[in-house]
């Protein structure tokens, strides 16, 4: 199967930004999904390779012009694009307090790992930088840095330094091939002198350089990752930072506590729990660190879902019998039911741009697939061919669904399940993972370029993160079983 | 017959006369001072309390005497003379009391009478099965195929044994867990658990079994039975589970 991602245009975005598109092609064996596609796969199209020409571009450089022939589709940010060449030499020390290598190295590892993790920039290889590296904007060679080996077009520079208890760090980036007005930004910042405040300037400074290297979406380096993890012995609900730093236990209900939903302001997580009459949904108040009053609806209550302006939850019951989805009001008042058929219906996810929109997990036909459906219940759509589709998380600009596939499935065939995107408007889908295990529950970040699972590639369950064009793969729990990540809202 | 009578007469005339002479001899006579007088005789008693026991109990032996300076008790001994004592004999005993005194000596007896104790009751005839033992014995979980909660052709008859059983006996309450394989998606297998055991609920309702005496709960993929990859192990583990509930 060759796929071919041919450039036909070129695009001069404005510099730097950000966005993945999808473009149907028109090639020969192509094929696009309409609405009847169900009906097309049961009279023999779905033995044929559906085969779908899927661009996607990152608008992050001047041109997006490729060609590559595999069997999958490898898609996103890094695809013949070239993003900006960021140099990172490491910050300098500017006291001499012994707690000030420390922390340098703390700050100058998260800095490195915020930048190399954001999809926003190309880090230039350390192995090219010149000998003389600059702490402050008098050292800086331009010459040094802005023609090869390092090639480098920003430069992102500094110096930290420790007194009386305070962090402070001095950070500049700079246009190298603008000699005469190098300047893009220069900040100060000041924490406890701490591990965790060297990590949290680090944060801040990537997202800043992120912000403005990145079309103006803020960055995610103060972003937290909600999950599940079974170290404690019990399914319990845990956070971490989203590099995986500062991993804690939130809740100790001693049972079995699944899908964390955190609520777009942050100070609510919604999860399902096993309690003593039945799965129920409970509220865990991040402010005050304990569960807040949320009522029992009887039945099977499963993976709730924050709407984006946090007036409803979606979530899904079997109180009436069957597997249903319903809304309720963030006290669990006003309770509706929004869907009525014969299987279950689980794993709702809004639109997070329009909240108008609801898809979630339906086994009305057999194996669940995923549907989408106005917020009302109505127009309920079909969105997945064949196979086990699962998990559906919508896209932060509205555009794309991530799910767990399993193309072929049945009894015998266990097949894999990878992480797809699905493009809503034309259903066209590409596949992101293809590195073997189990992928399930993929969660965007809240800047659209990362996309959070949990995956048993290493032999377990364990929560991954990697862009959305499915690069930059990296594993960020490694203790006990961890599972169904959701990514804080900012 | 003549002579007869006379010889009778004469006898009888003798006697008179010896009486009458002896009367008047005595009161003639001054009365001599009378003899000491025979020292009493002593007194005994005994009983014992109950005057039955099992081996190893114990009863309690009472004597009573009088006048006696040497009381004895076969095989206990010289006693005081009153007392009470508790004997625990391993036989039937008498007790035999023996009262010497000046008097004499007086003896009594009673009789302690020992029953073996019972043979240790036969086990209690085996407790009639619990409830919970039919149930574990009688109800038999329900099998699913794969992303299926319909109770398969192949299950009916265990469905139907089951609910039998059930419905004799009606006052046994229960669980249905839904269990899945570990193959589907964390959420939809709960999901899919949920409709498992209410199917399996469903069918037992509709053939008469109470349902306010069941309980269902799904556990997914949460609590599995196999933990093997294999078919077989997923079989087991798509399952409608009864669980007895006291």
């Amino acid at each position: 199967m060759i796929v071919s991602i041919l450039s036909k245009r070129t695009y001069r975005a404005t510099i730097l930004s950000y966005g993945i598109s999808f473009y149907p092609d028109s090639l020969p064996g192509s094929n696009t999904m309409d609405d009847s596609f169900p009906r097309a796969s049961k009279s023999g199209l779905a033995g044929s390779r559906l085969l779908y020409a899927v661009r996607l571009l990152l608008l992050c450089s001047l041109c997006a012009a490729t060609c590559i022939a595999q069997d999958w589709v490898r898609t996103g940010s890094g695809l013949g694009v070239e993003k900006v060449r960021l140099a990172i030499p490491d910050f300098k020390p500017a006291t001499s307090d012994p707690q000030t290598v420390p922390l340098l190295k703390t700050f100058n590892d998260t800095f490195w790992d915020d930048l190399d993790n954001s999809g926003v920039v190309e880090l230039v290889s350390k192995s090219f930088y010149p000998l003389q590296t600059p702490g402050q904007p008098m050292e800086v060679t331009f010459a040094a840095w802005n023609t090869p080996p390092p090639n480098a077009a920003m430069l992102a520079f500094g110096n930290l330094g420790v007194a009386n208890g305070k962090l402070t760090v001095l950070g500049w980036l700079y246009d190298v091939k603008n000699t005469g007005s190098p300047q893009v930004l220069g900040k100060q910042y000041t924490d406890v002198a701490s591990d965790d405040g060297a990590r949290a300037i680090a944060h801040k400074f990537a997202d800043d350089i992120i912000f403005r290297l990145g079309g103006g979406i803020p960055g995610i380096a103060e972003t937290k990752i909600y999950f599940v993890s079974d170290r404690s012995g019990q399914k319990e609900i845990w956070v971490m930072d989203y590099d995986g730093a500062n991993q804690r236990q939130l809740t100790h209900q001693n049972s079995i506590s699944l899908s964390p939903r955190i609520s777009p302001d942050g100070t609510r997580l919604a999860f399902s729990s096993l309690t003593k009459t039945g799965w129920d949904i409970l509220m865990f108040s991040t402010d005050l660190d304990r569960l807040v009053t949320f009522p029992r609806f009887g039945g099977t209550n499963l993976s709730p879902s924050w709407s984006p302006d946090a007036s409803k939850l979606a979530f899904s019951s079997s109180r009436s019998g069957d597997s249903e989805i319903y809304l309720c009001d963030p006290n669990g008042g006003n309770l509706r039911r929004m869907t009525a058929n014969q299987g279950p219906d689980v794993s709702p996810a809004w639109n997070r741009k329009t909240g108008a929109q609801i898809a979630f997990v339906s086994g009305r036909t057999g194996l669940p697939q995923i549907y989408t459906m106005e917020a009302d219940g109505t127009n309920q759509q079909r969105m997945t061919d064949q196979g086990y589709a699962v998990s559906p998380n919508w896209s932060p600009n509205g555009q794309f669904l991530a799910l767990a596939w399993i193309r072929q499935y049945g009894p015998g065939e266990p097949g894999s399940s990878d992480i797809y995107l699905m493009d809503i408007a034309s259903r066209q889908w590409v596949q992101l993972t293809h590195d073997g295990g189990h992928n399930d529950f993929p969660y965007w970040s809240p800047d659209g370029r990362h996309i959070v699972f949990q995956s048993s590639r290493s032999g377990r369950e364990e929560i991954w993160m990697m862009l959305a064009d499915g690069t930059k793969l990296h594993q960020l729990t490694f203790t006990g079983r961890n599972t169904q990540p959701n990514w804080s809202w900012k | 017959m003549k002579r007869h009578t006379l010889k009778t007469l004469a006898t009888v005339a003798s006697l008179a006369a010896i009486l009458f002479l002896g009367a008047c001899k005595k009161k003639a006579a001054p009365p001599p001072p009378p003899p000491p007088p025979p020292p009493p005789a002593p007194t005994a008693s005994i009983s014992v309390s109950p005057d039955t026991i099992q081996q190893g109990q114990s009863a309690t032996l009472s004597w009573q005497t009088s006048n006696a300076t040497d009381v004895s008790i076969d095989g206990i001994g010289a006693v005081q003379a009153s007392g009470s004592q508790q004997v625990s004999p391993s036989d039937s005993t008498t007790y035999h009391l023996t009262a010497k005194g000046a008097g004499g000596t007086q003896e009594a007896s009673t009789r302690l009478t020992v029953t073996q104790p019972p043979p240790p009751p036969p086990p209690p005839p085996a407790p009639g099965p619990s409830d919970e033992d039919l149930f574990g014995r009688n109800v038999r979980d329900i099998y699913f195929d794969f992303d299926k909660s319909d109770i398969r052709p192949d299950q009916q008859a265990t469905m139907q044994a089951d609910a039998q059983f059930l419905n004799q006996h009606p006052n046994i309450n229960f669980l249905i867990e839904g269990h899945c394989d570990e193959r589907g998606s964390i959420e939809y297998n709960l999901a899919l658990g949920d409709r498992r055991a209410s199917s399996v609920k469903n069918a037992l309702v509709a053939v008469g079994v109470s349902a306010s005496r069941i309980k269902t709960i799904s556990y997914g993929k949460e609590k599995p039975f196999c933990l093997e990859h294999t078919e077989e192990c997923w079989q087991e583990n798509r399952r409608g589970h009864f669980v007895y509930q006291k």
